[in-house]
């Protein structure tokens, strides 16, 4: 028996459940309810209450991904940096969350948002109006940044450290100034990771129902909630497949975007 | 100034830390609290404890059914996963390369398409066979999202094999089989642990995928569900109970091999 046969139950396996199913969402996007060819509902994932909808997703994410980088790049130097990555425990500190169930951390900071929640109350305690924290867009983001953290400072994290050192003291010793040596030397080399963790963010935040639906109290809608109400509420089969169709396009169009800044290409500074 | 400077990067990271976990100390304490209010703190004990232990069945049924679960698709991802890796190793250029793509399709996929697609097929197949969905669809369903883990964390380490020890074994007289199990095997092995502790985390952590393909509740749908309705200071205590255990299993990992590797 060749070897390469063992290849074969994984092969059908992966065809049977992920190309099989991709085509289910294919034949309910171009049809209507009577099973009849139809671009109707491909035609109202172009109608302005879907591109607002659409346009409202990419911002938080998109918010939530600078974020993301901004708290995220420093707290990955700084635990990649001598003074501090002798504490394994620190670090693991930080990616511990990602363990967590993503839905207890949710209901966790719903807990800290809510109107009788923690904020809240200790602002009463000290005399303050409380304030409308759930239910905004800044409560989703809030959300979004604290369920998605880790997966920016552990890419990151990973391409500082498998940094050579000696580059960094090369452009020290040819006299660089430290900011320049982190323009021109540590940022892009780290610039992988750093795509790779703009990646793990932005990919489930522009794609989450889960987080909006709880802090946003259902608010607003985001693209994940638009394809979870067409299929569980409405039972708009069609429409929903539409815009699944519509979300798989995003995903490759930036994907695609991202691979083409990266100057590393194929070989990504891996996620684990 | 260079001391101060370390003490600045350090207040950085306590803030950060303080960010990422005031959420969950919040949850612990409250755990502990008498009353269902968020607004007042009196010691109540074990009180919500015992509640999910002995008056929360769903709870316990939804726990059993995600650890079920979870092991199962580990299991079943790892045989697949290995087996697809091997065979994929040993591929003509082509149509391994073809395999691969095969097997990024699902990880760069967003879930809630992974679960819709699915869904659509669960649902078609039933309205000819008996095909309820539950337990079976969403062990399909974290099967397929977990192999390509497993394969590509096998993947590298056969890339880093010597070609020639499995040839060597088969002129020294060994059977295909049982040089894949004495040559193949030992060397891939970290590459299994390392897929099979992905697959497990990722399996016990969905919730989209889950949600879509299943109509019993996992641990994940059930919080949705009662995040929906509002406190439930059984699902804090629940919360505390699988931190403190997650805490535990990674201080362990930590102290017997480098953290880095599995993350």
């Amino acid at each position: 028996m060749k070897r390469s046969y063992f290849s074969g139950p994984y092969a059908l396996w992966m065809v049977l459940f992920t190309i099989c199913p991709m085509i289910f969402v294919l034949y309910y996007a171009f049809t209507n309810g009577d099973g009849g060819f139809s671009v109707q509902s491909i035609l109202e994932c172009l109608e302005p209450t879907t591109i607002r909808v659409f346009l409202r997703s990419v911002k938080l994410a998109f918010i939530c991904t600078v974020i993301c980088l901004i708290l995220g790049y420093p707290a990955a130097q700084i635990l990649a940096s001598k003074d501090f990555s002798k504490y394994k425990l620190l670090f693991v500190l930080f990616i511990l969350p990602m363990w967590m169930n993503f839905l207890l951390r949710t209901y966790a900071t719903m807990s800290l948002l809510e109107r009788r929640g923690i904020i809240n109350t200790i602002l009463e305690r000290f005399g303050f109006e409380p304030l409308t924290l759930i239910g905004t867009e800044g409560a989703v983001v809030f959300g979004m940044v604290y369920n998605y953290l880790p997966f920016m400072i552990l890419p990151i994290h990973t391409a500082l450290k498998k940094m050579d050192t000696r580059v960094i003291e090369a452009a020290q010793d040819l006299g660089a100034n430290p900011l320049r040596v982190f323009t021109r030397v540590i940022f892009p080399l780290s610039i992988p990771g750093v795509i790779s963790g703009i990646t793990m963010v932005f990919m489930p935040a522009v794609t989450t129902f889960a987080i909006s639906r709880l802090l946003g109290s259902g608010n607003f809608m985001l693209l994940g909630d638009m394809i979870e109400t067409q299929f569980l509420e409405m039972h708009d089969w069609s429409f929903g497949s539409a815009l699944s169709m519509f979300m798989m396009v995003i995903i490759v169009l930036s994907i695609g975007l991202l691979n083409r800044i990266d100057p590393s290409k194929g070989e990504r500074s891996g996620n684990w | 100034m260079k001391r101060l400077f370390k003490y600045l990067k350090g207040t950085y990271l306590g803030l950060l830390l303080l960010l990422l976990y005031s959420p969950i100390a919040v949850m612990i304490v409250l755990s502990f609290n008498q009353s269902k209010s968020r607004a007042n703190f009196s010691w109540g004990g074990l009180k919500w404890y015992y509640e999910l232990f002995y008056e929360s069945p769903e709870i316990i049924e939804a726990l059993k059914l995600t650890l079920t679960v979870a092991i199962l698709a580990t299991i079943i991802s790892i045989v697949l996963g290995t087996l697809g890796a091997i065979g994929i190793h040993a591929c003509k250029k082509g149509y391994a390369t073809m395999l691969m793509n095969l097997s990024y399709l699902p990880m760069t996929m967003p879930d809630i398409v992974t679960g819709v697609s699915l869904m659509l097929m669960f649902v078609f197949v039933n309205t000819y066979v008996y095909f309820p969905r539950g337990f079976v669809t969403m062990l399909i369903a974290h099967i397929t999202f977990d192999t390509p883990y497993v394969l590509f964390s096998v993947m590298p380490k056969l890339k880093q094999m010597n070609p020639n020890a499995y040839e060597a074994a088969l002129d020294l007289g060994c059977r295909p089989m049982k040089a894949i199990v004495k040559v193949i095997l030992p060397e891939i092995s970290p590459g299994i642990v390392t897929g099979g502790l992905l697959a497990f985390t990722m399996s016990l952590d969905d919730f989209v995928i889950s949600f879509f393909t299943s109509e019993s509740n996992n641990l994940s749908m059930l919080v949705y569900a009662a995040a929906k309705r509002g406190v439930e200071p059984t699902i804090y205590a629940l919360s505390t109970l699988i931190f403190i255990a997650i805490l535990i299993l990674l201080i362990i990992i930590n102290k017997r091999s480098d953290l880095e590797s599995i993350s």
